[in-house]
């Protein structure tokens, strides 16, 4: 049986032992070297009281973080390249990392960020939201209905002006600042803890519910908008939702681990170009592969350089592009929704 | 009296599918109505083509028809409801659209099918036997059971054409619209696509087309509407609609009408006018 012909059974069993693989890979590896026998122990809360906390308190939060990041980018991203109906299409598009990174910034000049340990994540949180909803309240002005194309671009001109903001405010901010603010932007999981999983799960759960059970409309709206509804959808109903789960999705990975790029553009394509576009497989797939591939990348990014971590949005880029242009490359590649 | 109005009553015609009275169009910007002032009504279980120069409101017509474009003046029914009355699902379940020109996502030509079972299925409903058998026989019906699991873009045009054709079968409608069903089709693949429309009519489905065909409307269609600037020209059977002088009229351009073998009008173009 080749791949592309296996049951959405057997795609997502593989795709959840790779995941688990990563978890367990990223518990176990790190600056502190631990045998099997320590890892269960301290899993259980025996033994050695540093290494629990290192395992219970450090290791095991960042590498659940990781994961919840991971499936919510991806499936945030194929909800958008099936709604906008556009390969380029990813779950930042609409401005929500641009506004979470101007709230970021401003907790960090303004000093906030060092005082309040929540302030930061609330501050990116509230930026995301506030330029979705401006980016929806311009698209929905100049139409009746939600355009895609009005959306999409004006989630890119909003982008552009809140990136000059940002630009403006580091430009006048101290040297400590612009580097705290770049390391955010490229995105990390240093900060992770029981409480932002905690956060993120809660953000996740009905998310998740609601993006599958659109799965099928989502798989009428990549064909298109009249024919989806001639099939039975109530288009501009269907499109708010999907919309506002998938930017709440990336709003809330973004305020607890900053912008990580390229997850939610390349992992729901990887599945596309392997499976084809049904929502109903693409989903799940895309979401057990993006928290593999995030877990995966995280750990790499705290363990390659010694002491100094990576940021992981350089690690996503650098390890996932040429796997996707050899995947680009191969005689049935090409991109679409 | 009584018994002439009960006489009356049992030659009754059917209802009409739909009936529009009164309907206006404007599109945003536009310096004149799309459709102006349309009154008219689709016969059931018969094949009604609308003809018309680019740009005479075919298109437009046919979403309206669909619900798709709201007109801005006039009342538009269907099975005796108004638009508004019935929901997406419900009309999803007696219209099947073939529309012009599509996004191609990596679907295989079976997925394609298997969305026109959209309005009977329950957010988390899987495939019933019975979906399985009308995506079956709308496959079959349509010649594309072969390539059911090849993706859409692998396919040539008038393939990915009967693919959606296919999954407006399987949407078990009892009205059928298509747009420009034809316009990239070879000669064969047009005339099969006719056939099927007339079998399709011929076991009660009512047939609505868009067409810029109308040698091949006269022959197979029961009923013509002749568009021009968004009001009717002309409608009801082939014979009295394609007159040579209102055709050059419509359309603005010297033609001949000839009758076909089966007596259908063929319209023959004349050369370009000396100017």
């Amino acid at each position: 049986m080749t791949v592309r012909a296996w049951p959405v059974s057997l795609r997502l069993a593989v795709l959840g032992v790779v995941t688990a693989v990563a978890l367990v890979a990223a518990v176990r590896l790190g600056a502190v070297a631990m045998t099997w026998s320590a890892l269960a122990d301290a899993i259980a809360g025996r033994g050695d009281p540093t290494t629990i906390t290192i395992i219970r308190e450090l290791r095991l939060p960042r590498a659940v973080q990781a994961a919840l990041v991971g499936a919510a980018l991806a499936m945030s991203g194929a909800t958008f390249q099936a709604l906008l109906r556009n390969p380029l299409a990813e779950p930042y598009i609409l401005g929500v990392s641009s506004g979470a990174a101007a709230g970021a910034v401003l907790t960090v000049v303004t000093g906030w960020a060092a005082r309040f340990v929540w302030s930061l994540p609330v501050a990116a949180f509230a930026g995301a939201v506030l330029s979705m909803l401006v980016v929806f309240r311009i698209a929905f002005n100049v139409g009746r209905t939600l355009d895609t194309r009005v959306l999409l671009l004006a989630g890119v001109v909003m982008s552009a002006f809140l990136a000059a903001l940002i630009w403006l405010v580091l430009a006048f901010a101290d040297t400590e600042s612009v580097r705290s603010a770049i390391f955010w932007m490229m995105g990390s999981h240093a900060t992770a803890s029981w409480r932002s999983v905690a956060i993120l799960a809660v953000c996740l759960a009905p998310s998740v519910v609601v993006l599958f059970a659109l799965a099928r409309p989502l798989n009428l709206f990549a064909i298109g908008e009249p024919t989806a509804a001639y099939l039975g959808i109530s288009v501009e109903r269907t499109k708010l939702v999907a919309f506002g789960t998938a930017s709440l999705l990336a709003a809330a990975s973004v305020s607890v681990s900053g912008t990580i790029g390229f997850v939610g553009l390349v992992v729901p394509h990887t599945v596309r170009l392997i499976w084809g576009g049904d929502n109903r497989s693409l989903l799940p797939c895309a979401a057990l592969l993006g928290a593999a591939f995030l877990v995966a990348a995280d750990t790499l990014a705290r363990t390659i350089a010694g002491a100094n971590e990576l940021p992981i949005g350089i690690v996503t880029a650098l390890v996932g592009v040429p796997f996707f242009v050899w995947l680009l490359r191969r005689p049935t590649g090409g991109l679409t929704t | 009296m009584i018994a002439a109005s009960a006489a009356s009553s049992t030659h009754h015609e059917p209802r009409p599918v739909w009936s529009l009275r009164g309907v206006c169009f404007q599109h945003p910007g536009a310096t004149r109505p799309t459709l102006d002032n349309i009154t008219l009504d689709v016969a059931s279980g018969r094949m009604t083509a609308v003809l018309g120069p680019n740009g005479a409101g075919k298109s437009t017509l046919l979403h309206v028809l669909l619900g798709t474009l709201t007109p801005a003046a006039g009342d538009v029914r269907f099975q005796e409801r108004t638009l508004a009355e019935w929901s997406r699902k419900e009309l999803a379940r007696e219209i099947g659209v073939v529309p012009q020109g599509e996004a191609e996502p990596l679907f295989s030509a079976r997925e394609i099918v298997a969305m026109g079972r959209y309005p009977y299925l329950g957010p988390w409903q899987r495939e019933r036997p019975e979906d399985d058998a009308a995506i079956r026989r709308a496959m079959e019906r349509c010649d594309v059971a072969a390539f059911s699991d090849r993706w859409l873009s692998t396919l040539s045009g008038g393939e990915r054409q009967r693919v959606r054709l296919a999954r407006a079968l399987a949407q078990e409608p009892s009205v059928l619209v298509l747009d420009e069903p034809t316009t990239f089709l070879d000669v064969r693949h047009e005339m099969t696509t006719f056939a099927l429309l007339r079998d399709l009519r011929d076991a009660g489905t009512t047939v609505v087309l868009a067409t810029h065909n109308l040698n091949l409307a006269a022959r197979y269609a029961d009923d013509l509407v002749l568009m021009r600037e968004g009001r009717v020209a002309a409608q009801g059977a082939p014979a009295s609609v394609l007159t040579a002088d209102r055709v050059a009229d419509v359309y603005d351009w010297p033609v001949s009408v000839v009758p076909h073998a089966g007596g259908a009008p063929q319209v023959v173009p004349s050369d370009a006018p000396v100017r």
